[in-house]
């Protein structure tokens, strides 16, 4: 049987599939981060009995409350999108999937979703320590929700810990902790969840500083500047720490992802880092001439590409036609021999399928056994998802998007070290009040600091392409064969509810804001 | 009014376990005054994604068109031994 798989079903389940891992993370940081900065304020309560303390927890965890209400359950859409959209990806990622989503759905929702409900409703009804510990465990059961999820996206960007079984087409799990602990996933967990704690130190700034704006509940919004820049600057300096190991794994193991992030399309030792450029887009789809250069303006820091992905400012970093047209001096190989050795693993496959089907029982036990050699796994195996190229150039992720997204990310990160350090130093100061124009920066960060966690995940998905797991399955390959009318119809219903939902909780979190933290 | 006070403290610690973590959260609702709007949100949400979405627009493709898991199977080995572009 063979099949033709119509292209546009692939980008409609794409954009389907952004569309609502997107919203979903306009929900999610804010959780992530707001629920510890509650906690500090309820510690400082605990400790000092000032009810002012409790007022402000009270506020912040109401404007938590909404957030979480309409957030929750926007991510179960993706698992459905899993088993109508994308069932060969569901089936062949098996186990390694299924069990860090089972753990999240086990222990963390259940322990966030517990612990929320004290939070919110254990005020007077239980006791003051035990209310406290109440916030600190939903702070931390969010991000443990997180945590695993988070992992299993790890895994996608580079696959460990498991053995393809050519007898069920799945990934069998051989080493959890390999899953669990890989460097790739640490990194991931903790710059992501560093991105959330900015997202709940910023959303706390500005929504004081709108209140200073105003004239109004000085006293709150000073506390709660106060407790959000000494937070939002460890956490933006941790996020910026951790950007740095994110780079190093990228660098490591997605190659291809980060020479888009900075453009970079012929190597060198000592590669330099664009600070700023704008590609030219004629030039960025030419590969035909191999032209290196595609910016048509660009300013650079010698050097600083090198240390950026492996801390040593002479290192060598491929550019995107290395990695096509391979270093055999380096050791890397051609993509064009990937693509051979791919389709050698596929059609290996197919062979054992046929002998099996076929009852053939000597083939297909040795074609099973030349499969799972190690040799063969190696040489052959690791690039499974190549053999579905036709040419080089189709493992180029989309460079602008990626590259722009990534420059936007790191700007904004560094602007809002800036701002925290900023904030802190008039809080202690006690000069908070007096520069209107930091109430609207501050603002105008609100909406900045979604874009930048959304970028960050552009910048992870995007600069993936063409894969949904490196090196082994591309997006083409994941898909299922499905009508792409379907496809657009669901992608039109989510683009609706998404919005609707989202309008609701601006809406209803703006009423709260105006009625303020006295009532 | 006290003595009524005094009975509802008395009966409280004598429910069971799960009588008391029924009223807590039934209390705790009933008292919320800002929920209203987010619950009927919410509660429209998980109709339309449970009952409108799931059940309409995304059946469980493998689930729904194999019975076993070595139908599964070979259904995907055929798909990724097979696999053709439109942009070949």
């Amino acid at each position: 049987m063979i099949e033709t798989l119509d292209l546009s079903t692939v980008d409609w389940s794409r954009a389907q599939f952004a569309l609502t891992a997107m919203y979903h993370w306009l929900f999610v940081p804010l959780t992530l981060g707001i629920t510890f900065l509650l906690a500090i304020m309820e510690t400082i309560y605990y400790k000092t009995g000032n009810e002012k303390w409790k007022k402000a927890t009270i506020f912040w965890m109401k404007l938590f409350g909404i957030n979480f209400a309409i957030g929750v359950s926007t991510g179960i859409i993706l698992e459905f999108e899993f088993g109508t959209n994308w069932s060969n990806y569901s089936w062949f990622v098996g186990d390694i999937f299924g069990a860090p989503l089972a753990i999240e759905g086990m222990l963390a929702f259940f322990m966030e979703s517990t612990f929320i409900a004290v939070m919110f409703f254990g005020w007077n009804k239980v006791s003051k320590g035990y209310h406290l510990a109440a916030t600190w465990l939903t702070a931390i059961g969010a991000n443990l929700s997180a945590l695993w999820i988070l992992i299993a996206n790890a895994w996608m960007q580079n696959p460990v810990g498991m053995q393809f079984n050519p007898d069920t087409a799945r990934n069998e799990m051989v080493n959890f902790w390999e899953v669990a602990l890989s460097p790739m996933a640490a990194n991931k967990v903790v710059h992501t969840i560093g991105s959330g704690l900015v997202t709940g130190s910023i959303f706390i700034l500005g929504i004081s500083c709108w209140f200073l704006l105003r004239k109004r509940e000085i006293g709150f919004a000073k506390r709660s500047i106060l407790v959000a820049s000494i937070f939002g600057l460890i956490s933006s300096l941790f996020l910026a720490a951790t950007g740095d190991g994110s780079g190093q794994m990228v660098a490591k193991h997605q190659p291809m992802k980060f020479a888009a992030m900075e453009g970079l399309y012929r190597g060198q030792e000592g590669a330099p880092l664009v600070a700023f450029g704008v590609l030219s887009p004629d030039k960025v789809n030419n590969h035909t001439t191999r032209e290196e250069d595609k910016f048509a303006f660009k300013i650079e820091v010698p050097k600083a590409g090198s240390v950026l992905a492996f801390h040593d400012a002479d290192a060598y970093v491929p550019g995107v036609y290395d990695i096509l047209d391979g270093v055999p001096e380096r050791g890397m190989l051609s993509t064009t021999e990937k693509i051979e050795r791919g389709r050698t693993a596929i059609l290996t496959l197919k062979e054992y399928k046929t002998a099996k089907r076929s009852k053939n029982k000597e083939e297909a036990e040795a074609l099973r056994a030349k499969f799972m050699s190690k040799s063969f796994q190696e040489d052959y195996f690791k690039y499974f998802g190549y053999g579905y190229f036709n040419k080089p150039e189709d493992i180029i992720p989309n460079v602008p998007i990626t590259f722009y997204s990534f420059h936007i990310m790191v700007a904004l990160g560094g602007f809002f070290i800036v701002l925290f350090g900023l904030a802190l130093f008039l809080s202690l100061k006690g000069q908070i009040t007096k520069y209107k124009w930091f109430y609207y920066i501050s603002l105008l960060s609100l909406p900045l600091v979604y874009v930048a966690g959304e970028a960050g995940w552009v910048v992870a998905e995007v600069g993936r392409q063409p894969w949904v797991i490196q090196d082994l399955m591309p997006t083409v390959a994941a898909v299922t064969n499905i009508d792409s009318s379907a496809v657009v119809v669901t992608f039109c219903l989510f683009a609706i509810v998404f919005t609707f939902l989202l309008i609701a909780e601006i809406m209803i979190m703006v009423k709260q804001i105006k009625i303020g933290p006295k009532q | 009014m006290y003595f009524h006070g005094i009975r509802s403290e008395f009966k409280m610690k004598h429910m069971n376990i799960f009588k008391r973590v029924f009223q807590f959260y039934y209390q705790g609702f009933k008292s919320m005054t800002w929920g209203k709007q987010a619950w009927a949100v919410i509660l429209v949400k998980l109709f339309v994604m449970f009952f409108v979405l799931k059940l309409f627009f995304f059946p469980n493709k493998l689930n729904t068109e194999f019975t076993t898991d070595q139908e599964r199977s070979s259904h995907v080995i055929d798909n990724l031994t097979n696999i053709q572009t439109d942009n070949k």
